[in-house]
């Protein structure tokens, strides 16, 4: 069985950057796959990148990750300009952050349309 | 508050003051991309020497090189630049791979280990930089998550990159896809084993860096 945990926007944003990229390693330690609405900002995902190499240990082997903003692509002009003011002024809200362990998580892959979560079978 | 100040301090200093022969020159990517090959290559176009071993299991590289005062020479300019070769920047590292790869356990762990401190090291030394070389599989998915970290991350901190598709001699490549994902960068296919297009991504790296 794979366990998903919701982390919504508001509970990370008065966090400042070490605390949130604790709090989301701390739901892949626990053998749970986090999906944080929006994103990190791009220095945290580096920091969270060096946080899971930092706590590979037994088990657990490091993380997978995916950043999904699907409007990114797509946006253009006044409406690329309105999105990153309101990204700025409210937090990176739009898209989805997926972060599982890597003992469980096999791959994600991302298409405009779906997303592919492989798993390793039995590999826990 | 006080560091903050000191820092932004210490930045404007360091851009008025920093001579182009300290340009620090960084090759970053994914492991087994072909970083160190490029490295070799230029070294070699350059030097006449290798800077550092290659080999086909991942996390070859798992300390940061540096090869000081490299010149090089593109149509009458001159560059002069420290040529900083980093870890391959991955989300997990498990020794059963490299244990799959033939390594006895031991080794298998030890290596393990190391690969995870070298991208910590890479990690920390992307302030360093003056300019980023990110070299490419152009064998493999462009779109993965840690190339678009890294090249995120460089966008965020206003370091220009010069991405390179490498291994473009292989049946497999495929050069204009790398280019289709980062149309905002000059994207150059090279074959750094063989040399091939290397005069195209000299001239890419005065661009970026000259």
């Amino acid at each position: 069985m794979v366990t998903f945990q919701f982390v919504p926007y508001h509970e990370i944003e008065e966090l400042g950057s070490a605390r949130r990229v604790k709090k989301l390693i701390d739901i892949v330690k626990q053998n749970k796959i986090a999906l944080l609405q929006g994103r990190l900002k791009k220095e945290e995902e580096t920091d969270l990148i060096a946080i899971a190499m930092e706590e590979i240990k037994g088990k657990f082997k490091g993380i997978e990750l995916a950043v999904i903003n699907p409007e990114e692509k797509t946006l253009s002009g006044i409406k690329k300009l309105k999105s990153n003011f309101f990204s700025m002024m409210l937090g990176d809200r739009q898209g989805l952050t997926i972060i599982g362990p890597a003992s469980i998580v096999k791959q994600i892959k991302k298409d405009p349309t779906k997303i592919e979560l492989l798993t390793k079978e039995g590999k826990r | 508050m006080i560091n903050l100040v000191k820092g932004f301090i210490s930045k404007v200093l360091n851009s008025l003051f920093k001579k182009k022969k300290d340009i620090k020159l960084g090759l970053y990517g994914p492991p087994n991309g072909g970083k160190t090959t490029l490295a070799n290559r230029i070294c070699k176009d350059w030097l006449g020497e290798d800077m550092g071993s290659v080999s086909n299991i991942a996390h070859e590289t798992r300390e940061i090189q540096i090869k000081e005062q490299i010149s090089i020479k593109s149509k009458g300019k001159e560059l002069t630049f420290n040529l900083v070769d980093t870890p391959g920047i991955a989300t997990k590292i498990d020794y059963e791979d490299f244990v799959k790869a033939g390594m006895k356990e031991k080794q298998a762990k030890q290596r393990a280990k190391e690969a995870t401190k070298g991208v910590i090291d890479a990690i920390k030394w992307l302030d360093e930089m003056d300019a980023v070389i990110i070299v490419l599989d152009s064998t493999k998915d462009p779109y993965t998550q840690v190339n678009l970290t890294i090249v995120g991350n460089l966008q965020a901190r206003n370091i220009p990159v010069l991405i390179v598709a490498n291994k473009a001699d292989l049946k497999k490549a495929d050069v204009k896809k790398v280019q289709s994902a980062y149309p905002q960068y000059s994207v150059i296919g090279i074959s750094a084993k063989y040399g091939n297009d290397m005069d195209r991504f000299y001239e890419g790296l005065f661009a970026i860096a000259g």
